[in-house]
């Protein structure tokens, strides 16, 4: 039973503060991924659940009890570094078996762990090695086994698979979650992959120069961001955003090209307004190319020209000019396109997104 | 000269050769070989006769000899633990200090800077037992009434030397496992802490290992200097009282200048040198293998 909760937790260095007083409550055996740029207070965020980090101002509590003065020893986390810290002079085998050895487990227990995390982890050959013969994809695999062999009640990991190539990361992102499943421990995970972020977490929290900007399910973060920034964020490729200002039924942009208001949001702003509108790729494609072609409720065609392509096989990326600006597409079932050809776009308004110019919140409810 | 040709590199090193054999080799070998000969310096004809291996046996019996050399090891056991958990002590104090850390480290190295020499008179001064700094300070703060023979009785004596070699040269250890902690990566550190690992066993199974080697560097520079401690007991006590603090180099020394018994004193140092290079080989023995533990890459 570990339930994590964090209550206007804020980390000052001397009288800098990089994170604000977030507020964050994470059920028993969540699986919790924390994203966000670099530089956005994620890392400390960890450090300071894993008791590594003071804690300036709020409280932390593990299991529903309040750790704030708990050394890291008696959290009962295990800790996946972003930078492996493994012990240098120690073998692979006894890097794996530290924590064990330190609680005082029996021998043939350790060997057991040990042998089954390796296994997971593919490390079989590497056990007697030192961490300095390893390669930093397999250095990463270590720290991970380190963190697994444990029966921790809360996992942090810290960009456990930034070092691995496409391939390994794919399979270590699988066995992140069939582990899981098996361990029933709470899991936060911070990572700037957004890919890991979403297959791996039940919910994302995403993290912004020390604030948390939203926290929701990945289906929630991805077609409901509640900020300009969010939607930026999660998504690839990102989620086309301009400025534009209100008038008259119609989004007028800078360049002067304008778009229909749509209808959701008629409502919601008045004449004058200055907002972002946002459309994903996905809802923005060459009329009859799209992820939803027929089934639309408010679609507004135009006639554009191309300016790249970017085939990627089984889709093509259309960059469309705009309002003076490339506009990025998704385009399925591709046809060949060139430079300069005109194309008819669709946008698909309904499920378009609009944010407050000024606050950055989204105007959808 | 036909058939001789040297080569050019022979030819070009060869001044170098004829200096290094003048004021090493010849020096060498000319007390190599006094030591095989019951040289006296008050008669100079001596040296030419040749008495084989007696001055090493009659050391071998030789029990101020035996003294002086288990005196000898036992200061350096003593001085160099010391020196290590002070050195230690002082470094992970240092290393602790968030301001000041320049300054501290400066002023850790000040003992480093004074001449063995002046170590010796000041030490003198401080153990003196009427004037000194030591005995005053006991006798103002009531914990003893009399005057403590500092540097009069025998075993009083060695602690002061003791004291003196440790006070000089314990920043030689703070200073190299000082940067031994500087140069550690913190992060191994942080994950025993999350490990379940206490501040000591972070220390125990982190920290020292990873130090170890830098502590050896040390022990192994201080072997040699210790194995020829001589100035600072010279001063102090000049191996009295009795020859109860006498090292195997204050004794080499008076043997071949106050005796004048310049054979047996050869045999005596190139015995004691045995001794030195055993500390050495041992730790640096242990210096391999703690580096090869930590797989350091210098
Ligand atoms: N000891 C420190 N003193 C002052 N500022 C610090 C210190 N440690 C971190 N910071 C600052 O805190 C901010 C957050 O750092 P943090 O390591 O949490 O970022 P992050 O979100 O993990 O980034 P990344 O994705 O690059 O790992 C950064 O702007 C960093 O410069
Ligand atoms: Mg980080």
């Amino acid at each position: 039973m570990a339930t994590v909760s964090l209550k206007k937790l804020a980390k000052r260095y001397g009288n800098m503060e990089i994170v604000h007083g977030i507020d964050l409550e994470i059920a028993d055996r969540e699986f919790i991924a924390l994203v966000g740029p670099s530089g956005c207070g994620k890392s400390t965020t960890l450090r300071m659940i894993a008791g590594l980090e003071d804690i300036s101002g709020g409280t932390i509590d593990i299991g529903g009890r309040m750790v704030n003065d708990l050394p890291p020893r008696s959290r009962n986390i295990s800790m996946v570094f972003q930078s492996y810290a493994l012990y240098p002079h120690m073998s692979v085998r006894e890097n794996l078996g530290f924590s064990l050895k330190i609680a005082g487990a029996a021998k043939d227990d350790m060997d057991r762990r040990v042998a089954e995390a390796s296994a997971i982890l593919g490390l079989d050959e590497l056990l007697e090695r030192r961490p300095s013969q390893l390669s930093g994809g397999q250095r990463q695999r270590v720290a991970m086994g380190r963190a697994i062999v444990r029966d921790p009640d809360v996992f942090l990991f810290d960009e456990p698979l930034s070092n691995l190539d496409a391939k390994l990361r794919t399979q270590m992102r699988t066995e992140i979650k069939k582990l899981h499943a098996k361990v029933k421990s709470t899991v936060i995970y911070v990572t700037h992959d957004q890919v890991e972020a979403m297959t791996l977490a039940d919910r994302i929290v995403i993290m912004r120069s020390g604030y948390i900007e939203q926290v929701g399910t990945p289906d929630e973060v991805f077609s409901r961001p509640a900020t300009h920034f969010v939607a930026g964020f999660i998504g690839s490729p990102p989620m086309n955003l301009h400025e534009a200002t209100v008038s008259d039924g119609k989004l007028v942009f800078s360049g002067g090209d304008s778009l229909p208001l749509p209808g959701q949001f008629k409502s919601k702003t008045s004449a004058g307004d200055k907002v972002v509108f946002g459309i994903r790729p996905d809802d923005f494609y060459p009329t009859g190319h799209g992820l939803s072609s027929g089934g639309e409720t408010e679609v507004h065609r135009a006639e554009l020209p191309v300016s790249i392509t970017e085939p990627l096989g089984n889709e093509t990326l259309v960059f469309a000019e705009f309002n003076g600006t490339d506009w990025v597409s998704r385009m399925l079932n591709p046809k060949p396109l060139k430079a300069g050809d005109r194309i008819g776009m669709s946008f698909d308004l309904s499920r378009a997104h609009l944010f407050s110019a000024e606050t950055g919140k989204s105007l959808r409810i | 000269m036909k058939g001789f040709k040297p080569s050019a590199p022979f030819l070009l090193l060869l001044p170098a050769i004829i200096v290094l054999a003048a004021v090493v080799v010849l020096p060498l070998i000319l007390s190599l070989y006094s030591s095989f000969t019951p040289f006296r310096l008050t008669r100079p004809e001596t040296f030419f006769v040749f008495v084989g291996f007696r001055n090493y046996l009659s050391i071998l019996s030789n029990a101020d000899f035996w003294w002086a050399f288990g005196r000898t090891v036992l200061l350096l056991t003593i001085a160099l633990n010391l020196e290590m958990l002070l050195g230690l002590g002082l470094a992970m104090l240092v290393e602790k200090a968030t301001r000041g850390q320049r300054i501290l480290r400066t002023l850790m190295m000040f003992p480093m800077m004074f001449s063995p020499i002046l170590v010796g008179f000041q030490f003198k001064f401080m153990f003196n037992d009427n004037i000194g700094l030591v005995n005053n300070a006991l006798q103002s703060l009531g914990l003893t009434q009399d005057a403590i023979p500092w540097l009069i009785e025998g075993r009083l004596a060695f602690i002061a030397i003791s004291i003196a070699e440790i006070w000089s040269s314990t920043s030689i250890f703070a200073i190299l496992i000082l940067a031994g902690l500087l140069a550690m990566p913190k992060e191994p550190i942080e994950a025993a802490r999350v490990d379940g690992c206490t501040p000591w066993q972070t220390f125990r199974y982190v920290t020292w290992p990873f130090v170890m080697p830098f502590a050896y560097i040390a022990m192994t520079i201080r072997s040699l200097d210790v194995a020829r401690a001589y100035d600072i007991v010279k001063i102090m006590t000049d191996g009295g009282p009795a020859g109860r603090t006498e090292l195997l180099w204050t004794l080499v020394g008076r043997t071949a200048y106050s005796d004048a018994r310049m054979g047996m004193a050869n045999a005596m140092a190139y015995f004691s040198i045995l001794l030195s290079i055993a500390f050495t080989v041992y730790f640096y023995n242990k210096l391999a293998a703690a580096r090869a533990q930590i797989g350091a890459e210098w």
